[in-house]
């Protein structure tokens, strides 16, 4: 007797996908919860936290910003392995506007994001014509590439990098904008990639050849897609250059580039959610595992290779089916 | 001094040609990029030091060891990870680049670092060519690439498992057909990159120390090599070693040692988008841009 297990959405799911969910609390609160969680969550914990776990919700923020601006990317198909190129080119902007011209903090913020998104995007420009795994190894050697110029030509300080950075006006200031800025990039995103233009980036990673044939300019797309995504971890870069009050070469470290994939495949890739899932996991994780120093890394990698083998669609979307759906076992007729 | 730079670019052509011999080699038959290269390179080279200095076998066993133990390592890495991502190229990046990942930073949290962790040379002098010292680990170095690529091209044209290794290269399902078992085929590509790997670590380790940060440097230069000769020709690699060998001894001598890995970085960079299938890599255009 063989038997298989049958999904089939729960009845409340059905009734609130239609008009009739206006019709009952229970309803309305399985629609808001999911939404409500995070919002809450993001809005609430920074009260409740002692100064020292802040400050890894700061770096939560920052890695699902930058674990977002990498799904946004996977998901017009292009695979970045160099997320720390954006998050530098934004770091350095903000430190070089803060340092230099002595900007505020509060407008050398959208600059920076805005100029190292547009640097990041003209970086990456001549190759967006590259598929797959080309692409790939291309973001892998440009931060690799850019520490290295930075070393030989000695310009932004060099091996030392700046500091004495002008920091943000207060902790709750600085707490706030990166939650609030993380919330509005999560949901909007979300809306982004489910409207047409969103459907446009999908098919481009489905199948590009027949986007082109649809009439449509990848390359314009992709260009966009490559701004919005680079700007976002631009403004990461630089958020976090005023919260260290310095920028140098570390910027540029794998760290930057490992812990946003890592987080987005453990999270679920593909729905901007389940990247910050992954990270509001990892960071915590990863805090907690501070006095193994080093190894972290190591863990991360075998993170990787787990998940990518035993749960390829992640935490999120599990999550998310067993919320939408039950299962039961029938017999194979 | 411009004579010693070309002895010199074409001992170091030598070495970037065995370093990336093997990364080359998996990729062209089975597809994948294995991002673990690098690791595995010092894999092989901890594993040998071990063997050699703490357990203190006979040189020859020690190096016959890690090789295969190396091999080894891929074909487990094949078997249980890559073959549920097969196909889908990104998780099999994502994946191979999670173990190498764990691997290096493994051996540098165990901070095995400095000089004396090195593997001996074989001959340890050298040999004046005009008015530079040449030593013979490096000219040692320029026969085993020369035996390599000449090896690897009778075996991949005159023996049974080389011509299959080409025909899953070209198409795996007629090769299937033709009772080829690709799984099979491809757990060997991987296996004999990760032996290559070790091999070259065994050439190339006794010039310096090994360290961790070392197997990041393979792995770019390996990726270098290959995406500029073209990934998966073995004519590519030889001209592509070339290529660059050269233009970092001239820039290490005319410019500063700094620029040396910048001018490899740019010119993977300017081949890429010209040319993304390299200088000598033919097939598959479509699939690398559009």
């Amino acid at each position: 007797m063989e038997r298989r297990k049958e999904r089939i959405d729960r009845g409340i799911k059905v009734r609130a996908g239609d008009v009739f969910a206006l019709s009952s609390w229970r309803e309305m609160l399985y629609l808001l919860a999911p939404r409500l969680i995070p919002v809450l969550g993001f809005l609430i914990l920074p009260l409740v936290l002692n100064a020292y776990w802040q400050k890894v919700l700061l770096s939560v923020a920052a890695f699902a910003l930058l674990a977002i601006s990498w799904d946004i990317l996977a998901q017009t198909g292009m695979v970045s392995l160099g997320q720390s190129l954006f998050f530098g080119l934004g770091a350095y902007c903000s430190g070089a506007l803060s340092h230099g011209f002595g900007w505020h903090p509060l407008l050398a913020l959208p600059t920076a994001a805005v100029l190292g998104g547009l640097l990041g995007t003209l970086c990456l420009l001549p190759v967006l014509r590259l598929r797959g795994v080309y692409f790939s190894m291309v973001t892998l050697i440009i931060p690799l590439m850019l520490v290295r110029i930075v070393e030989a030509t000695k310009i932004f300080g060099g091996t030392e990098g700046l500091s004495g950075i002008a920091p943000l006006p207060s902790k709750w200031i600085e707490l706030y904008l990166i939650v609030t800025v993380l919330l509005a990039a999560l949901f909007g995103f979300r809306r982004l990639m489910d409207s047409d233009y969103g459907l446009v980036l999908k098919a481009i990673r489905d199948n590009d050849r027949s986007v082109i044939n649809a009439g449509i300019n990848i390359y314009w797309f992709k260009a966009q897609a490559l701004f919005i995504a680079s700007s976002l971890a631009a403004l990461t870069g630089a958020f976090m250059t005023h919260v260290y009050m310095f920028v140098g070469m570390p910027v540029f470290a794998l760290d930057y580039s490992i812990l946003p994939i890592a987080a987005a495949v453990v999270g679920g890739p593909g729905t901007l959610a389940g990247a910050t899932v992954g990270a509001v996991i990892l960071v915590p994780l990863s805090e907690a595992l501070r006095g193994i120093g080093g190894l972290r890394i190591v863990f991360y990698g075998l993170f990787l290779v787990v998940f990518i083998v035993a749960l390829p669609e992640g935490i999120f979307h599990y999550i998310q089916r067993k919320y939408h759906q039950f299962e039961r076992w029938v017999e194979v007729q | 001094m411009f004579l010693g730079t070309i002895i010199y670019g074409l001992l170091n052509s030598a070495v970037l040609a065995v370093m990336a011999i093997g990364f080359n080699l998996t990729f062209g038959i089975s597809g994948v990029a294995n991002f673990a290269y690098g690791a595995m390179y010092i894999f092989s080279a901890y594993l040998s030091w071990t063997l050699f200095n703490l357990l203190e076998w006979p040189y020859w066993l020690a190096v016959c060891t890690s090789v295969l133990l190396t091999m080894l390592l891929g074909a487990l890495m094949y078997q249980f990870v890559l073959l549920r991502v097969r196909g889908q190229a990104l998780a099999e990046v994502i994946a191979t680049f999670g173990i190498g990942l764990a691997i290096l930073e493994l051996f540098h949290y165990l901070g095995l670092v400095g000089f004396e962790y090195t593997l001996p040379v074989l001959v340890d002098d050298g040999v004046m060519i005009g008015d530079t010292m040449v030593d013979w680990q490096r000219i040692l170095v320029t026969g085993v690439a020369g035996l390599l690529v000449a090896g690897l091209w009778a075996f991949t044209h005159h023996t049974r498992l080389g011509l299959a290794f080409r025909g899953i290269a070209q198409d795996e399902r007629t090769a299937l057909t033709l009772g080829i078992e690709s799984d099979r085929i491809a757990m060997l590509s991987v296996a004999l990159g990760c032996g290559l790997a070790a091999l070259a670590a065994t050439v190339i380790i006794p010039l310096g120390s090994i360290s961790p940060s070392e197997g990041y440097e393979v792995l770019i230069k390996a990726l270098a090599v290959c995406i500029i000769g073209g990934l998966g020709s073995t004519g590519g690699v030889i001209v592509a070693s070339l290529v660059i060998g050269f233009a970092e001894r001239f820039t290490d001598s005319y410019l500063s040692s700094h620029w040396t890995m910048i001018v490899s970085l740019a010119a993977i960079l300017l081949v890429l988008g010209v040319k993304p299938s390299g200088l000598f890599g033919r097939q598959k255009e479509l699939e690398e841009r559009i």
